[in-house]
């Protein structure tokens, strides 16, 4: 039998979730010989070669891109899981949310005590290249479906490690009080 | 001495004081129920409703009831379990809780819940609020993305020529605490304390205190709220 299939992605996150992938230290090891990576910045690949069975989102969306990954996870993913708070729930990206967006580009590039003296021309970045900021930042299960919930900033390595490996061999997740934190 | 009376919890023989409530009662007998409005020396206001148990059938909130001779209560059944973890997915989803860029957040009783009830995603849509963060006295701020309006400041008696630091404003969804700058500015270190300790979540806060304690020994980072009460069970 094939091995599972695993895809990953970061879509308004800071990549501090797959680095608690990573976290999961020589369990790594087992991991390779339980699942097969595909799509996923853990190997580079950059586009979907065929249809997975686990896809893992870190980050919310706030911006077109990020909704545009999201339904394309979705799309060749059989069970999505909302990875970390970001995800979740917006997590830091959306403490711009209630703000408007008006109001936060000003602060970034005009009126920020960083900006405020080094952009004369009082550009705002507006390339076609660059994708369409969101009116606000959105949890992922607002924009598709997903299964699976694994909370934390980042989720602790054992709360993965033990949800990937429940998923693959079928067997109960072990929820100890330990894992589940939102911090 | 006063009145010794027996009741069951879950069907647990329990023994407890006449005028004692549930809650108080539940405690006496190592058995756990779940509170955040209420405090200590303050009167029960019950506004949270996350202490929701049954008696005799009835739903009722276990920090203002008192418990009665041979009543037979409900508190860990599947049902009410599924109240309480909505209860507080309510609360989480009323407010901006950003848990990991919050002060509070190991020793937040809030969130400890959520982790009590291994909260993974709120059954709720978040509404992300937009309230005042009120940062403008020397030794208090207040969160008001955060506060989820147990009145427990309110309610304590932390005055000065009997005038509260904090007062309800507005009402219905609208509803915020506002604390009384005047009175704020002259709050002893004592009473900036008083206030943050009051708040069980991230809403009040003295300055200069977040983050001190390290990740790992907070209030609720090894064992979950209420276990020191079940292991004298
Ligand atoms: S008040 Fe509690 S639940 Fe809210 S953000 Fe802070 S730690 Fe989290
Ligand atoms: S500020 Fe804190 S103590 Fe006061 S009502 Fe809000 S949550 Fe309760
Ligand atoms: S603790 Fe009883 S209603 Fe809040």
């Amino acid at each position: 039998m094939s091995k599972p299939v695993v895809a990953t992605a970061s879509l308004a996150g800071c990549f501090g979730c797959h680095m608690s992938i990573l976290d999961i230290d020589e369990r790594i090891l087992d991991l390779i010989e339980l699942v097969e990576f595909n799509k996923s910045p853990v190997d580079d690949i950059k586009t979907f070669t065929k249809q997975c069975d686990i896809g893992i989102i870190e980050g919310g969306c706030c911006n077109s891109e990020n909704v545009h990954n999201l339904k394309d996870f979705r799309k060749n993913c059989n069970i999505l899981i909302s990875l970390g708070e970001c995800a979740i729930m917006g997590g830091l990206p959306a403490m711009r949310n209630g703000i408007p967006i008006k109001e936060c580009i000003e602060e970034a590039y005009l009126d920020g005590p960083t900006v405020a003296d080094c952009n004369e021309k009082k550009i705002l970045p507006n390339d076609d290249e660059i994708p369409m900021i969101l009116d606000r930042v959105y949890p992922c299960h607002e924009i598709v479906k997903i299964d699976y919930f694994l909370p934390g900033c980042p989720p602790r390595a054992d709360l993965i490690w033990n949800a990937v490996a429940a998923l693959v061999t079928g067997g109960e997740l072990a929820l100890p009080y330990e894992v589940v934190k939102f911090d | 001495m006063s009145e010794q009376i027996t009741f069951t919890i879950d069907g647990k023989q329990c023994t407890a004081e006449k005028g004692d409530t549930i809650v108080a009662a539940a405690k006496k007998n190592g058995v756990y129920i779940p509170t955040l409005c209420d405090f200590e020396g303050l009167k029960p206001a019950a506004t949270c409703r996350v202490c929701t148990v049954k008696v005799n059938g009835a739903p009722t909130t276990a920090c203002s009831a008192t418990v009665s001779q041979g009543v037979e209560i409900e508190s860990n059944t599947e049902e009410i379990t599924n109240i309480r973890k909505a209860v507080v997915e309510m609360m989480f989803v009323e407010g901006n809780h950003f848990c990991p860029a919050c002060e509070k957040s190991g020793s937040c009783d809030l969130q400890a819940l959520c982790y009590k009830y291994q909260m993974m995603v709120p059954r709720y849509d978040f509404t992300f609020p937009r309230k005042e963060l009120d940062a403008t006295s020397p030794k208090l701020l207040i969160e008001k993305n955060r506060c989820i309006l147990c009145k427990r400041c309110v309610r304590s008696s932390i005055t000065t020529n009997g005038k509260s630091l904090f007062a309800v404003a507005k009402r219905g969804n609208k509803t915020v605490i506002q604390m009384d700058k005047t009175l704020a500015a002259d709050l002893s270190e004592e009473q900036a304390k008083e206030a943050m300790e009051l708040c069980p979540v991230g809403a009040i806060l003295k300055k200069e205190t977040g983050f001190v304690t390290p990740i790992g020994q907070r209030k609720y980072d090894a064992a979950p709220i209420g276990s020191d009460i079940e292991s004298n069970a």
